[in-house]
């Protein structure tokens, strides 16, 4: 049996950048959408190393996908604060609250 | 069928599934254990790929650490009702129906292209060492050192003398490494966690005292 070529991982990246984004524009939880934004950084990672190991792209891969996992540490914390100011102010979570700058 | 084949399938299913039920549940606490189970899987994807230190700090930063801050997120709002927030059935089905289509235009283009010939056409003259077979072809991990010593522009995984950028005399110049670039994100890391403890920061509440 043949290893395991770059287009299975590609697809899976592919299933993970499609399931991100449906999450994040269906969920109405403002937690579910930075779930989907974790998933689209996800798939991309995983593209990175998928391609680090079968193309001459090298060790470029991985060092991006390792800044790729400390930015999206970076953006849930952040994300997570506003998120929970949010909710302070409007007592929901529901993202369609938030329409205040709505004209 | 070789173990790591059959490892790859188990944990491709694993993710897509931990990926799909992110999608579909309701619950957001279900939502975040599927991400427990797809974030670890794609740790373990990234371990299959050779890539082992980079599997390790996914473990480490994403199931350890952004996964603990979104279930805590989880418990600081979920008060009652907003556990359950609910789309329409219609909203669902059409968000489901486009999913399956993005999915289909995604992967039919990535799989349609030949990698191996994209990657012999571009790897011509710039990284020749690295042209045949990608990084790590043993698959044999111990990935440390070499992303340690990328920081400081040595590269394990490509010739620099037959990079573009060398000279008439053929010394390559030196790419400046990832040095800066690490640096920057430790400063911006730092500056975004001070700032998210100052916007998190408990105060009276402005709609109730309204």
């Amino acid at each position: 049996m043949e290893a395991v070529g770059p287009n299975p991982f590609l697809f899976v990246g592919a299933v993970l950048f499609v399931c991100g984004v449906v999450c994040m524009t269906t969920k109405r939880n403002g937690i579910g959408v930075l779930m989907g934004v974790e998933l689209v950084l996800n798939g991309a990672s995983l593209n990175f190393v998928t391609f680090s190991r079968f193309t001459p792209l090298g060790l470029d891969g991985q060092v991006f996908s390792l800044f790729v996992i400390v930015l999206a540490a970076a953006e849930a914390a952040v994300a997570l604060a506003i998120a929970l100011n949010f909710y302070n102010n409007h007592l929901t979570i529901d993202v369609d609250r938030g329409d205040e700058l709505h004209g | 069928m070789s173990v790591e084949t059959l490892l790859f399938w188990l944990f491709a299913i694993l993710t897509c599934g931990g990926a799909i039920s992110v999608a579909v549940s309701e619950s957001v606490v279900r939502m975040a254990f599927s991400l427990v189970l797809c974030l670890g899987s794609v740790a373990v994807m990234f371990l299959l790929l050779g890539a082992d230190f980079v599997g390790a700090t996914q473990l480490m930063v994403y199931v350890g650490g952004t996964v603990v801050l979104l279930v805590f997120g989880i418990m600081l709002t979920a008060t009652g009702p907003f556990t359950k927030i609910k789309s329409s059935g219609a909203d669902a089905i059409l968000s489901g129906l486009v999913g399956v289509i993005f999915l289909f235009i995604v992967s039919t283009t990535v799989t349609a292209v030949r990698w191996d010939d994209v990657s012999q056409r571009v790897a011509v003259g710039a990284h020749q060492k690295a042209a045949s077979h990608g990084f790590n072809p043993e698959q044999q991990g111990n990935t440390t050192r070499p992303l340690g010593l990328s920081f400081l522009s040595i590269r394990a995984d490509r010739d620099l003398k037959l990079s573009a950028g060398g000279d008439a005399n053929g010394v390559a110049s030196l790419s400046s490494g990832y040095l800066l670039p690490f640096e920057i994100v430790s400063i911006h890391l730092l500056v975004v966690l001070v700032g998210a403890s100052y916007l998190a920061r408990a105060k009276r509440r402005a709609a109730t005292s309204q």
